[in-house]
């Protein structure tokens, strides 16, 4: 029998050096598994693997040694045990996130629901090459929003309000851009220079600055064969209907401009950064 | 500003990250509900992040000063239990 290894890869079967050997990789949405699929994991690789597992580079999980005539059944149990498998191939792969707001002091958006919210309107839609979502709570970038082909970083635009204010000094401290500084009555705001950090929202002791939370997008991130980073054409969003527009715009942009197996970097580049700018600025405002 | 009496001073100069923060938070374990806690700590690392460490852990940050060698004294009073 002829096996179809083109399928294979497009859902999630990696071919190994070994012979009828496949490393199975599974659908991980922002880096979040629960015990009940760590558990049914464990079982898989241990009743058809090695009783290994492989973390791969983008938070996904993968079992190696998967042997061809277990396929069907490898599968049947994992989705019994509630854990899909992952995609491959020239499509929308897994979205990958810290653990923003929800969990860590630093994070200024909700990450996790927000890759839910991508993963399940985008995951696995075929396009002309491999396209890659990340999304990360703050200027910390601790996933790397700019390695991926639309990464969304999250960031508070900030307002300061004179009345709670002390003027303690701890914000015009703590600012890293040099963006704020104390007078005898208050404090003074230069907005050029703020990068949305949030970091005098989060410090403030007596809740002097408010935050409103929004999105930093870059596009055409790419750090494989090619390595450039995402680039921001657009102001911060504040509003998730416009991410998503624009999320729809670049992916309109990239099915109608790139050449088959050809990154989404590549598209923009050839077709020219101004006209991205001004599709995903159209996007941006409906 | 807020008025306020020191009750006790720790000099956490002569530590780096993380134990800045450490020693700050067992000195004000051994104050009472309500003491003020005088700070004595490093410019850098220490004055961006143990201000804001403080106020993750619920207690009130009164004042921040700077001092002229370049040191800084952070003024914080106990959280209420």
């Amino acid at each position: 029998m002829e096996v179809d290894y083109k399928a294979l890869k497009d859902g999630g079967f990696m071919r190994q050096i070994q012979k009828d050997h496949f490393s199975l990789r599974l659908k991980v949405v922002g880096g979040n598994l629960t015990a009940e699929q760590f558990e049914t994991i464990a079982a898989i690789s241990r009743k058809y693997g090695k009783g290994t597992v492989h973390l791969t580079s983008r938070q996904g999980v993968e079992i190696p040694f998967i042997k061809l005539a277990d396929v069907e059944a490898v599968k049947a149990e994992l989705l019994a045990g509630g854990v899909h498998t992952g995609v491959c191939g020239p499509r929308v792969r897994t979205v990958t996130a810290c653990q923003g707001s929800a969990i860590c002091p630093s994070g200024c958006i909700d990450t996790h629901g927000l890759a839910v919210e991508i993963s399940e309107r985008y995951f696995g839609r075929q396009l002309p090459h491999k396209f890659k979502f990340g999304v990360t709570g703050c200027m910390n970038n601790c996933l790397k929003a700019e390695e991926n082909d639309l990464g969304v970083k999250g960031g508070y635009t900030v307002a300061w309000r004179k009345e709670p204010c002390t003027l303690c000094g701890v914000c015009v401290k703590i600012c890293r851009e040099g963006a704020l500084a104390q007078t005898e009555d208050g404090i003074l705001f230069d907005e050029g220079k703020c990068n949305y950090c949030g970091r005098c929202v989060k410090s403030c002791p007596f809740d002097a600055w408010e935050g409103e939370p929004g999105y930093i997008l870059s596009f055409g991130g790419t750090f494989g064969n090619q390595i450039a980073p995402g680039k921001a054409v657009l102001p911060i969003l504040h509003d998730k209907e416009a991410l998503f527009r624009v999320s729809d715009a670049a992916l309109a942009f990239f099915d109608k401009h790139a050449n088959a197996s050809e990154r989404f970097r590549v598209a923009i580049d050839r077709a020219g950064w101004d006209a991205f700018a001004r599709e995903m600025e159209e996007a941006y405002h409906g | 500003m807020v008025d306020f009496q020191v009750d006790e001073t720790v000099d956490i100069t002569d530590v780096v990250c993380p134990i800045t923060f450490v020693k700050a938070k067992v000195a004000l374990e051994e104050l009472d509900d309500g003491q003020v806690l005088l700070i004595h700590l490093n410019d850098g690392e220490p004055v961006q992040n143990v201000p804001r460490s403080i106020k993750e852990e619920g207690h009130q940050i009164l004042k921040l000063t700077g001092n002229e060698d370049g040191t800084y004294d952070l003024v914080v009073r106990k959280a209420g239990g």
